[in-house]
């Protein structure tokens, strides 16, 4: 690796202008987690490394009449000390929580597990079924999209050149809401999901779902968000059969790959039950708010 | 390209180095700055060897850029104990035989250090997942996770006989 340039700047408009110079390879740096290990193995090259943690807007948790707007270089262990948004997001730490060790998650954010874009990144899932936008800054202005529309591949995602993920936004939660998410994976801890299932819902005061959003990780080349699993939910108790037609329905939009970590039969069959717990945690949650 | 001019603190005391930009702090700690004490194991977060405080946050130094450490605090096994005044965790890991090679004895005792100042009573468990980043090829754990109770008890004493080092 020759001649790389180092820059923290202050402001997201000097940011946007480093990132968005044509001529120059860049890469954003906050938590570095993924960034060093790509840099020191020459998986990429960049010319310049910018550091974002000295943008005050991309940085600390904000809330306003329970929505919460999470700056993008806050690590995630910030987000584990907010005992508010704990409270609120359950299944969000739950994701978020697996997201390496303590070491890994004192740098890491939500936002760069999200922009590494590998399927099977953990806080993404509870992220997408919370119905989360995030907010982008780039040469040609701001946007707000969706989590699960960032995301189109592994390690492709749908953000332009010299673009920022300035702030992830997670909606006010009505009353009788729960969230959860569940992954399986080889060992209990630092290790990657062989399949991870997150669901978000919401009840009416007599037990009746209302509203679900259901997203499933690693068991397709992107997150899926899955109508069909909200629609087994909605307009039940979350009884046995619904759950049933939730795992089913799981399994069916399941399209994963056989690697190291479980065959493909292995993963369709285990979404089904991950799904169909998550969901059940999600709804005891519910019933507890 | 010209290297980084950068002014930190380790363990209390300020520093001032030159770096490459892609340069890790590990790196600049143990050949610039010559705190050999921080072990380089994996270079990518996955081992803990390297285990440091970052301005009160427990990080992989591997995994920080040592440019980005201007006007930060960090602290490292070299600012835990002496020789002639080892910390509690150093005097119990030694009794217990919570090291063999020592490659992750560092890095360990900063980790458990962290868990101890946030949580002075932690459970096995607790212990455990804490310190899941933390690799040890030799012990088994078992002995690392005694030595790391016994410490926390030693500490607790400590403190309710009004003693705060």
């Amino acid at each position: 690796m020759d001649q790389v340039r180092y820059e923290a700047p202050e402001t997201l408009d000097a940011a946007i202008a480093l990132l968005s110079d044509d001529t120059t390879a860049s890469t954003i740096f906050a938590g570095g987690t993924d960034v060093m290990v790509q840099l020191h193995s020459d998986l990429i090259e960049p010319e310049v490394i910018v550091n974002v943690k000295n943008i005050p807007d991309l940085i600390g948790i904000e809330e306003i009449g329970g929505v919460y707007t999470i700056g993008a270089a806050t690590p995630v262990a910030e987000l584990q000390e907010h005992k508010e948004f704990c409270e609120a997001w359950p299944g969000v730490i739950e994701g978020a929580e697996l997201i390496g060790s303590v070491q890994v998650k004192g740098r890491s954010t939500i936002v760069g597990n999200l922009c590494n874009a590998s399927p099977a990144a953990d806080s993404v899932p509870p992220s997408i079924a919370a119905g989360a936008t995030v907010n982008i800054v780039g040469p040609n202005g701001k946007r707000k999209v969706a989590v699960e529309d960032i995301v189109t591949g592994p390690r492709q995602t749908s953000l332009k050149k010299g673009e920022i993920i300035v702030s992830t936004t997670f909606p006010a939660r009505p009353p009788h809401s729960g969230d959860a998410y569940l992954r399986l994976t080889p060992r209990t801890e630092m290790d990657i999901a062989i399949v991870g299932a997150a669901v978000n819902l919401t009840l009416d005061d007599l037990g009746i779902c209302t509203t679900a959003r259901v997203s499933l990780g690693a068991v397709a080349p992107k997150f899926l968000l899955v109508e069909e699993c909200a629609n087994a939910l909605i307009g039940t108790r979350v009884d046995k059969n619904a759950l049933y037609a939730l795992g089913k329905a799981a399994s069916d939009a399941a399209d994963p790959i056989s690697d190291k970590r479980g065959t493909r039969d292995y993963r369709v069959k285990t979404i089904a039950v991950m799904t169909l717990r998550a969901a059940e945690r999600a709804v005891k949650r519910a019933r507890e708010n | 390209m010209a290297k980084a001019h950068v002014t930190t603190t380790v363990n209390g005391d300020e520093y001032e180095f030159l770096c490459e930009p892609q340069q890790s702090l590990v790196n600049v700690l143990r050949d610039e700055l010559r705190l050999s004490g921080t072990k380089e194991g994996c270079s990518t977060g996955d081992c803990g060897a390297c285990s440091v405080m970052m301005d009160d946050r427990l990080v992989c130094s591997c995994l920080v850029l040592a440019v980005e450490t201007e006007g930060k605090h960090i602290e490292t096994i070299e600012g835990m104990g002496t020789a002639e005044n080892l910390h509690p965790l150093q005097r119990r890991f030694l009794e217990i035989n919570g090291l063999q090679c020592g490659i992750c004895t560092p890095g360990i005792l900063v980790a458990a250090k962290a868990l101890l100042k946030k949580n002075p009573n932690p459970t096995e468990t607790e212990i455990r997942f804490w310190l899941a980043g933390n690799l040890c090829r030799c012990t088994g754990y078992d002995k690392i996770i005694r030595s790391v109770q016994a410490a926390a008890e030693d500490l607790r004493k400590d403190k309710s006989n009004g003693n705060h080092s």
